[in-house]
């Protein structure tokens, strides 16, 4: 999506080009700011029980562990691959955690099963996409069948409960006042996606990859070795989410986090990330994760059911990534 | 390359009666014939649905809304049957396709004419539909006693030994292989997703062919939930949730390529059988219907590994077609 990528026809050679894509970005998120802005005040004004600082706390877990994974997958989709299979890693972990809770493991020997499973997934994943060679959407669909299947293979109608005291505070805890343990650590994994992406050369390959993996390689980016890297990442994300997410609702059935998959990849896509590869960034992605949590949370305290609230997604998501699409072709059109 | 397919076919036939042999050493009663009509009575939405989806990956998209497609207009219909039981049947089934038909090319319109990812696309009007649903029937079930005995009848009426069911999968069978290997149409499908660019200088306008695909794919889709609502005779938001990547897994196993091009009738109808087989001899062999999932999966990316392997061609990336824009 950026600007030398617009290589066939006649006017491939940017000229200005360059400036107008930049402020179009930056542009993008003052966008999703002001609609953060909007859907809050709305919020408060509609709703005396908004404005209270338990309740804005508790509406920050409506998208914590979503976005913690969004920040990876923003990063991956940047790259040109994606990952279907995250919730199901969700699921895989949070059984294998309650396996070993069986087993009469701590708190520590849970969350150390929770990163694991998470980390072996990813590469399981980034070994078929990466060695193997094979199409993310479709492996990733595949791999979404098979820990979740897995998980139900365990599980089949049954849950585990009876989790530990200090293992719930990962889910339940606070670490200051109403700031939660989740919030806290969301923050500190954003600044590390974002730093990532932006401030290091692990992050240029990654958009270089995304934009061409053909040149990438011939500028000698390591392209396998660096989508591994993504799936572990996203892997290991998913693995955390597990712990959070079980801790919080202190069980595990095989059916934990169903559908987070397209919830994770909308929240990235109206952050900015160009699905296509190539473009977008943290920033953004953070804030569409804010709005998606502040949306569900106002609609919430509305009485309106979640499924309604989809609907409202499902229109931002197309509007969103329609309107500069619309524009830019009737830009074309007329220029042609 | 027909040489190729065909032996792929084969092939996937070869393990789909490998498997019921297996079966049939230790429970010959699974291979009767009256079973294995069943089987394919019970795969028929699938077979459908799978021959839908077909159409949009040949020109390189994907559709995720079938199942929230079938959903709302099964439905529409279920609703507009408990309303009104007078209206006949085959009414319902002609609204019930032209309601899918208009979805899909809802689909259609923003792939075509906006430019957005199919995969947004799809990912967004995914959520539409289910919340449509909701708005519509308030959350509240169409059960059994509400339907007409003729709604619910229909498919299951028998006809020459098979459910009308089975007969509709038939037909739809019958009408794609023309549609795919007869009609100019249906060349386009290929020449779209095999090589965009070449399609355009060769006359065909690629975003015109994927909207047809997506309307096509709408109108099986909306088939579909008629079909769907009458067997099991009930209708809620969620029915067929988690659908779509069943679908999608049929194809795949059936050899039909996700970056577009490649795939055929046969196979996507093999595809399909292959899953209506696991799922019905889980619990003839008594192994937990929770294995169903796992070894769906297993099998997509068994099917996966095998396909690119005999497809291998350089510089295929299935999330850009910005060169299809030009």
């Amino acid at each position: 999506m950026n600007a030398p990528s617009t290589g066939s026809g006649p006017r491939a050679i940017p000229d200005r080009l360059e400036g107008r894509w930049t402020s179009l970005f930056k542009s993008w998120e003052t966008l999703l700011i002001a609609v953060a802005i909007v859907v809050f005040v709305v919020n408060a004004l509609s709703s005396p029980y908004f404005l209270n600082a338990w309740n804005l706390s508790d509406a920050t877990f409506n998208f914590t562990e979503k976005a913690m994974i969004a920040m990876a997958m923003a990063l991956l989709i940047i790259s040109g691959e994606i990952d279907l299979s995250v919730a199901a890693i969700i699921a895989l972990a949070s059984t294998a955690m309650g396996v070993a809770l069986q087993y009469g493991a701590g708190t520590p020997e849970l969350v150390l099963t929770g990163l694991l499973v998470g980390l072996l997934c990813g590469a399981f994943n980034g070994w078929l996409v990466t060695g193997l060679g094979l199409p993310s959407i479709v492996v990733t669909i595949g791999t979404m069948s098979l820990f979740r299947g897995i998980a139900y293979i365990i599980l089949g109608d049954q849950a585990f409960t009876g989790y530990p005291p200090s293992f719930a505070w990962f889910g339940q805890g606070y670490v200051w006042w109403v700031i939660s343990f989740e919030l806290v650590l969301f923050a500190a994994i954003a600044l590390f996606f974002g730093i990532l992406l932006h401030w290091t050369s692990f992050g240029r390959t990654v958009y270089a990859i995304g934009n061409n993996p053909v040149g990438a390689l011939f500028s000698g980016v390591r392209v396998g070795r660096t989508k591994f890297i993504l799936f572990l990442m996203t892997g290991l994300m998913s693995g955390i989410a597990a712990i959070c997410l079980t801790a919080r609702l202190g069980s595990t059935r095989p059916s934990i986090a169903f559908g987070w998959e397209l919830e994770v990849v909308t929240m990235v896509v109206l952050g900015g990330v160009s699905i296509l590869g190539g473009s977008g960034g943290i920033p953004g992605v953070v804030i569409a994760a804010i709005i998606m949590g502040l949306v569900t949370f106002g609609f919430g305290l509305a009485n309106v059911p979640g499924i309604v609230m989809s609907i409202f997604v499902g229109l931002l998501l197309i509007t969103v990534i329609g309107a500069p699409m619309l524009w830019r072709r009737l830009k074309r059109e007329h220029s042609a | 390359m027909s040489k190729l397919l065909k032996s792929r076919e084969l092939l996937l036939a070869a393990v789909i009666a490998l498997l019921l042999a297996v079966i049939a050493w230790r429970f010959p009663g699974f291979v009767r014939p009256r079973n294995l009509a069943n089987v394919f009575n019970d795969t028929s939405i699938l077979i459908i649905l799978a021959l839908g989806q077909m159409m949009v990956i040949l020109t390189r998209c994907i559709d995720l809304s079938m199942a929230a497609n079938l959903a709302l207009t099964g439905m529409t219909v279920a609703m507009l049957n408990a309303a009104m039981p007078g209206i006949p049947v085959p009414l319902l089934i002609a609204l019930g396709v032209l309601l899918g038909a208009a979805l899909g090319a809802f689909n259609g319109i923003l792939v075509w004419k906006v430019e957005i990812p199919p995969i947004v696309v799809t990912l967004g009007t995914l959520t539409i539909f289910r919340g449509i649903i909701f708005v519509m029937s308030g959350g509240a079930w169409i059960n059994a006693h509400q339907m007409s005995a003729a709604f619910k009848a229909f498919p299951r009426t028998p006809l020459l030994a098979l459910p009308v069911l089975s007969w509709v999968a038939l037909f739809v069978v019958a009408l794609m292989a023309v549609v795919i290997t007869r009609t100019p149409l249906g060349r386009a499908f290929y020449a779209v997703g095999g090589n965009p660019t070449a399609a355009v200088y060769t006359g065909i306008d690629v975003g015109r062919t994927r909207f047809a695909a997506f309307t096509f794919a709408g109108a099986l889709a909306g088939l579909s939930g008629y079909l769907w609502v009458s067997r099991y005779a009930v209708a809620y938001v969620d029915i067929a949730g988690g659908f779509e990547l069943d679908i999608i897994a049929a194809c795949v196993i059936g050899g039909i390529s996700i970056a577009g091009g490649i795939g055929s009738v046969g196979g996507a109808v093999l595809g399909a059988l292959f899953f209506g087989v696991v799922k019905n001899a889980l619990p003839v062999i008594n192994i937990s219907p929770f294995w169903q999932l796992a070894i769906s999966g297993g099998a997509i990316i068994l099917a996966v590994a095998f396909n690119a392997r005999a497809e291998r061609r350089q510089g295929r990336l299935i999330l850009r077609n910005r060169e299809a824009a030009a």
